[in-house]
């Protein structure tokens, strides 16, 4: 690894973020879909699903967060493609620093601004009754796995940052990633749904980690069901780190 | 390595192919340290081509190419620490302001006083009442001098301008005309691009024509023009160029550029 590689992601990352500061409209988009899916599903849609005893919003939570972060992510694709098109990529490419650092410049903007869009929704989930019993150490599971989560998908998103030829081409990739928690455990228990329905929302990532994160707020044990959302996550992350690289020193050889 | 004292740039056999179509078919070219060499050629070319492969942004095909003394291809990092690139469009950060793009390259090239270094290109440059606001507000020709300003930074032996003038009025030319002056000046080579041949008489010391992949001809601008017959006297009557008339028009700012 080069001897820069840690400074020159902090000099990077301070002006990536920078950009956030200026535009924080980034952050409030990322965070206006899932709160108004919230404030529909919980005060229109919410009263006629079963989920059991306690609040619907205490059900719902988890998979707001999940949708939060993966619309933020697409923010990711898209300012690596504009760096990429305004030709600043390519100074720091032709400069002497440390390659890498200009990706994971942009991966640490990427936890950084996801991680305040999800507290800005928690706040807003709190004022509409949202309540957890979960113990300090709940809360840290529940952050460590959102971090672990962010981290795959923001990966994920840096392969068509690096590949896309439009704006609109380097952010499509997030809808199916957004439409991904409405076939799961995400907003109804999956046993309402019919057999294959079922059999696929049962098995794919949300579930499992929209329950293990339900769990935890609910102080509920986690079970296995913790490793088979920790497991998709790393695997993801792990292909995504494999791929997004590829990428990258395809484009930059 | 007594070859690369004199020698700033050294291009030999050189080859790339995009899918079927041959851009580079063996270019050879030397350029001698503190000159200004023009490449010339028209669009496609491949002029770009041979900038990016110089700046370790792409990898040849075939033949080798020396920059101060590295070979491109396996020593990039000594490359990119004796180079620096303005590409064809002003490479620039918009969000940030001209004098954060400044120190942001700075602390990139691992410099101290990243402010110092900032406020004098800045005052260099012409851009210090400038330099509080954000790039993107910018105009092209203003543009152009932040990115050149922050091509400088560190003070690289061997400059890369690929275009540096294209899309730019006549009086934002003159400018970074300037500019590529001063620097040459300062003892830096500059490789630049242009398809605009009196950017290539203006500046260079040495010319060469790139077309279909290869350079056709390789000389000075005196040596170029005795490719051709020699000149026929004829009396005309001496018309001011559109030029002339145009930078006489919009003033005085251009009086500085012309020197």
């Amino acid at each position: 690894m080069n001897r820069h590689f840690l400074g020159d992601t902090a000099v990077l990352l301070g002006r990536s973020l920078r950009h956030i500061a200026r535009s924080p409209d980034t952050i409030i988009t990322t965070a206006v879909t899932p709160i108004a899916m919230m404030l529909l599903f919980v005060y229109v849609l919410g009263g006629a699903i079963q989920t059991g005893s306690g609040r619907y919003v205490n059900y719902l939570l988890p998979g707001i967060l999940i949708i939060t972060i993966a619309s933020g992510i697409s923010y990711t694709a898209y300012r690596l493609f504009l760096d990429l098109q305004g030709g600043i990529f390519e100074r720091f490419q032709s400069m002497p620093i440390a390659r890498a650092a200009v990706l994971w410049a942009h991966v640490l903007t990427s936890m950084v601004a996801n991680l305040i869009s999800v507290a800005v929704v928690v706040l807003v989930g709190v004022a509409m009754g949202f309540r957890t019993g979960a113990s300090v150490l709940d809360w840290l599971a529940v952050a460590g796995i959102l971090v672990l989560f962010t981290l795959a998908l923001t990966w994920l998103a840096v392969i068509p940052g690096l590949t896309a030829t439009s704006v609109d081409g380097a952010s499509a990739f997030a809808y199916p990633l957004i439409f991904l928690p409405f076939i799961s455990s995400a907003f109804v228990p999956t046993a309402s749904m019919p057999g294959p329905v079922r059999a696929f929302a049962d098995n794919q990532p949300v579930t499992s980690i929209v329950n293990t994160i339900r769990n935890l707020f609910a102080g509920q044990p986690v079970g296995t069901g913790i490793w088979t959302a920790l497991a998709w996550c790393a695997g993801i992350l792990v292909l995504a780190l494999l791929f997004s690289a590829r990428t990258y020193r395809r484009r930059t050889a | 390595m007594l070859a690369a004292m004199s020698t700033a740039i050294r291009i030999q056999g050189l080859q790339k192919s995009f899918k079927d179509t041959k851009v580079l078919r063996g270019v050879d070219l030397e350029v001698s340290r503190g000159s200004i060499f023009a490449l010339l050629g028209s669009n496609g070319a491949g002029k770009t081509t041979v900038v990016r492969i110089l700046s370790t942004l792409l990898r040849a095909d075939g033949g080798t190419a020396h920059v101060n003394g590295f070979d491109v291809a396996t020593q990039g990092a000594d490359v990119r620490q004796s180079i620096s690139l303005t590409g064809q469009f002003a490479a620039v950060d918009e969000v940030l302001t001209g004098r954060e793009n400044l120190i942001l390259v700075a602390r990139l090239r691992h410099l101290k006083d990243a402010g110092t270094i900032a406020d004098d290109l800045l005052e260099r440059f012409s851009l210090t009442e400038a330099g509080g606001r954000r790039a993107g507000t910018y105009s092209g020709g203003m543009r152009r001098r932040l990115d050149i300003a922050m091509s400088l930074i560190g003070n690289p032996p061997v400059v890369f301008l690929d275009e540096p003038t294209t899309g730019l009025d006549p009086e934002a030319r003159l400018e970074v005309w300037q500019a590529v002056r001063e620097l040459a000046a300062g003892g830096t080579t500059v490789l630049l691009t242009t398809q605009y041949l009196d950017e290539a008489e203006q500046l260079a010391d040495r010319i060469a024509i790139l077309h279909e992949g290869r350079i056709i001809v390789n000389g000075t601008l005196g040596e170029l023009k005795q490719l051709l017959p020699p000149a026929k006297v004829e009396y005309v009557e001496k018309q001011p160029s559109l030029e002339d008339v145009f930078l006489t028009l919009v003033g005085a700012r251009t009086e500085g550029g012309h020197r």
